[in-house]
């Protein structure tokens, strides 16, 4: 099989010294996620803050339509819906020019279906009957919070959950170290979500809870090999003992990260826009939670030291003995 | 690890077979899928309605209307059961959610309870010997009767599991394809109609409660005196129905019969008029009352109340005793039709309020499916070029080859349990895919790492097998936490991410190592390589 060449993205053994630059990155790392967090929550416009408020959270209604192959007369629409008296009413072109996005939240008081009915009626009114609906969600006030309430329990959980598996499997150190990461990615891509003005929707957190799920297997598989290193080398120190973990699992964690962020290219590219801002999040996270296991997850380890000694009253693991 | 144990093998090859012959549905045509014999699997995988076009809506039973409507028949019942005993009371009216009466006797109000304790109230399901409501004295010579909370979920409960049932009944009628109608929660119904694409419709059918009663027209004074603020107490004023909304009715708030005590409703034409009406039939018991209360009070009016509209009030020139009648509006072909099909249907216990409705057009369900192939084949092919390129032609293959075989798994397992496939389902495949290769990855970088601590090619294999595995279990429960969260809190398109995502993740542990480990080790007992391809 000599033939084949084999395109080694990583060289087989890596020396890099990351431990080194964590103040930088920890620098960094904390204005990022001040500036994110001023950016989702800023100016603390209920319900959702800072971030792009969509009508799974808000309540309301949203409508795709076109005219194809006729251009959206948008102009039309905005004047059909302000004679309405509807309120903040948005009015875009969607993907092609033939093609709209109508948003609006119900008046208080009203019908929430009836109201988007009678957008309808209006709509076609203007527009002639040429035009076509392709999508119409209505969100009543009740059930968009209680959609919002259980994404952010459910984004709770997950990290809860995570801490105590991670409590479970590792020690308490280890534990610190990828909450710390975990927040820091979460927060991150909030900022993220709400520099882009994408959609805060259901699947933004359905998005974001994959995020934790890499992040944490990302984590998880540098812990692994630290764990089984600080038992191999019991006098080494500890920041080179992280150094080397961290290379050793290096060539891993580019490619895996490299062949996800490839597929969700394709996503993005080829995927419409409805799953274009989740695969851009989603890519994003990726990069990000590559970025934390190695520059949050371990340096709050080494922040926090371990310890060392009572790694020796332990049993080995099967696993780790060699014949 | 390496070794090649014989149920590996036959693990392999079952799981491969399963795969196959599951998702084979969903590539065979329609004809060829008929004529296979009934053993064989059938079903196609079950798309969302973001993929296939359709509506689905939420509707919450509203319970306090249910609740009001029930005060409101214990207010008439206290009345009538005072009345009979000769009770003289006032002020007998709803006092945040208790009814309140007043006995004007002080020394009658014990003898009031007593009596108002046997007449009203039913009994209390589940709980021998308990009553739906309690019945107590107040001061002010009054006495307090409520409901048992119990009594008010039970009922709540039952009024979502008979709405459910109605709403069947309604849209089989309709004749809409494979409609979904499922509880959520506490008081909610979700409705999903494939290829559905004007919810209104369907709403329409759905939503209204179709409560039907026959009431005794107040005729001691006159709909216009009554609007004046003169409405005798146990009488409420009621619109006419559809083009007859500004007539005015008053009629006596107590039912003779209602609707439920139908046993049939058919649209029929009237042999005078020719005109549309809605003929039906009263069960034993409606019979028995219909047929007494139109005997005694022939030469008055009822009105055939609808959903709190009348939409007539004939005078009974005889008594019925028969059980059938007509009843005749202002009805089109189709609007007596739909009466039938509502009253046959039988009335909603409460009304329904839609509170989500969503709605696909089946073009762009189309193109979201069109989206989906591509980006999935494009996902596969990168990962593909990806993988042989970092491992060759061999490692590289075998990692495809596995995630080949996960591919087919996943559609068959879906197929298999007609989990729902979304948009966001398919965005979570594709991550799937991506991130099913990191087992392999796993495992081929440990082996790497052990060739070159200088162990032999079969003990690099076996503790990269041994080793990796730790770590893959490990990273994957992680992803398993955060998919079961998700599937649990989320609604619609989040479930079905989620739902991919952990069936993903469960085929691709198995496949990544299972797999991988049965084809490297044929390919090691027939090579017997002195070096590992990867290195």
């Amino acid at each position: 099989m000599s033939f084949w060449p084999l395109i080694k993205i990583v060289p087989v053994k890596t020396h890099f010294r990351f431990v080194a630059f964590s103040r930088l990155a920890a620098v960094a790392s904390i204005l990022a996620v001040i500036a994110s967090l001023a950016f989702t929550l800023f100016p603390f416009k209920p319900p959702c803050g800072g971030l792009t408020c969509g009508i799974d959270f808000k309540g309301g209604s949203v409508m795709e339509l076109t005219t194809a192959p006729k251009a959206v007369d948008l102009g039309a629409v905005r004047g059909a819906l302000s004679a309405m008296n509807m309120g903040d009413v948005q009015v875009q072109a969607f993907g092609s020019p033939s093609e709209a996005m109508v948003r609006f939240q119900t008046p208080e008081g009203a019908d929430p279906t009836k109201t988007a009915d009678r957008v309808k009626g209006e709509i076609t009114r203007v527009l002639g009957d040429d035009v076509k609906f392709s999508r119409i969600d209505v969100i009543g006030p009740k059930v968009s919070g209680e959609l919002l309430g259980k994404g952010v329990l459910a984004l709770l959980l997950a990290i809860g959950l995570m801490l105590i598996y991670i409590w479970f499997r590792f020690e308490v150190q280890f534990g610190l170290g990828a909450v710390m990461a975990l927040f820091h990615d979460v927060i991150l891509t909030f900022g993220l979500i709400a520099v882009t003005k994408l959609e805060f929707s259901l699947t933004t957190i359905a998005a974001i809870l994959t995020i934790i799920g890499y992040s944490m297997n990302d984590t998880v598989v540098v812990f692994d090999r630290l764990r089984e290193n600080l038992r191999k080398y019991k006098k080494m120190p500890l920041r080179e003992v992280i150094d080397l973990s961290i290379n050793e699992t290096l060539s891993r964690t580019i490619i895996t990260g490299l062949t996800a962020l490839l597929a969700l290219g394709g996503l993005a590219v080829f995927g419409g826009p409805t799953l274009f801002g989740m695969s851009l999040i989603l890519m994003f996270g990726i990069v990000i939670g590559t970025y934390s296991s190695i520059y949050v997850a371990a340096p709050v380890i080494l922040l926090w030291g371990l310890k060392r000694g009572e790694e020796e009253a332990e049993p080995l693991k099967p696993a780790n003995v060699r014949p | 690890m390496m070794n090649l144990s014989r149920w590996k093998i036959v693990l392999t090859i079952l799981s491969v077979v399963f795969g196959i012959l599951f998702s084979l549905p969903n590539v065979l045509p329609q004809s060829t899928l008929d004529s296979l014999p009934a053993a064989l699997p059938h079903k196609k995988l079950n798309l969302g309605l973001d993929l296939q076009g359709g509506s689905s809506l939420m509707l919450e039973v509203n319970t306090n209307a249910l609740r009001a409507e029930k005060l409101t028949n214990l207010i008439e019942d206290v009345r009538k059961t005072l009345r009979d005993e000769q009770i003289p009371f006032t002020d007998l009216a709803n006092v945040n959610g208790d009814v309140m009466v007043r006995i004007t006797d002080p020394g009658q109000v014990g003898a009031a309870a007593n009596v108002l304790r046997k007449a009203v109230g039913s009994p209390l399901a589940g709980a021998p010997g308990g009553r739906d409501i309690n019945i107590a004295t107040a001061d002010d010579q009054r006495v307090r009767i409520s409901f048992v909370q119990e009594a008010i979920n039970a009922e709540a409960n039952q009024a979502v599991t008979q709405s459910i049932e109605i709403i069947r009944r309604r849209i089989d009628e309709l004749g809409t394809r494979e409609p979904t109608i499922l509880r959520q929660g506490v008081n909610r119904i979700v409705v999903q109609a494939p290829g559905e694409s004007d919810p209104q419709r369907l709403r329409d059918v759905i939503g209204k409660t179709a409560k039907l009663t026959f009431q005794m027209v107040d005729e001691s004074v006159t709909p216009q005196e009554a609007a004046m603020g003169r409405t005798p107490p146990g009488s409420q004023l009621l619109a006419g129905d559809g083009k007859e909304a500004a007539m005015q009715y008053l009629v006596r708030r107590r039912a003779l019969v209602d609707g439920a005590m139908l046993t049939d409703a058919q649209m029929r034409f009237d042999q005078q008029s020719a005109q549309p009406v809605v003929t039906f039939r009263f069960n034993g018991q409606g019979a028995r009352r219909f047929g007494d209360a139109t005997s005694q009070n022939v030469g008055k009016r009822f009105a055939i109340v609808l959903d709190g509209k009348v939409i007539s009030a004939p005078t009974i020139i005889s008594p019925i005793t028969g059980g059938s009648g007509q009843i005749t509006g202002n009805f089109t072909e189709q609007t007596a039709n739909d009466l039938a099909v509502l009253l046959r249907a039988g009335a909603l216990p409460a009304p329904l309020d839609v509170v989500e409705q969503r709605t696909v057009g089946a073009e762009l369900g189309a193109d979201a499916v069109r989206a989906g192939q591509i980006s999935t084949t494009v996902g596969f092919v990168a990962i593909l070029v990806f993988m042989l390129l970092s491992y060759g032609l061999l490692f590289g293959g075998i990692s495809v080859v596995a995630l080949m075989i996960n591919g087919l798994l996943i559609i068959a397992v879906m197929s298999l349990t007609q989990g729902t496939l979304t948009l966001p389902g398919i965005a979570g495949l594709i991550l799937t895919l991506a991130v099913a290769v990191d087992a392999n990855v796993l495992i081929y970088e440990r082996m790497r790492d052990e060739i070159r601590a200088g162990r032999s090619v079969i003990a690099s294999m076996d503790a990269g097998f041994s080793r990796a595995m730790v770590t893959i279990i490990d990273a994957n429960v992680t992803t398993i936490l955060a998919a079961l969260i998700m599937f649990n809190v989320g609604s619609g398109a989040v479930k079905g991410f989620a739902l991919t995502l952990f069936i993903g993740v469960l085929t691709s542990v198995f496949t990544a190592v299972l797999i991988t480990q049965v084809l490297l080790a044929l390919w090691f007992r027939t090579r017997r390589p002195k070096s590992l391809p990867i290195t």
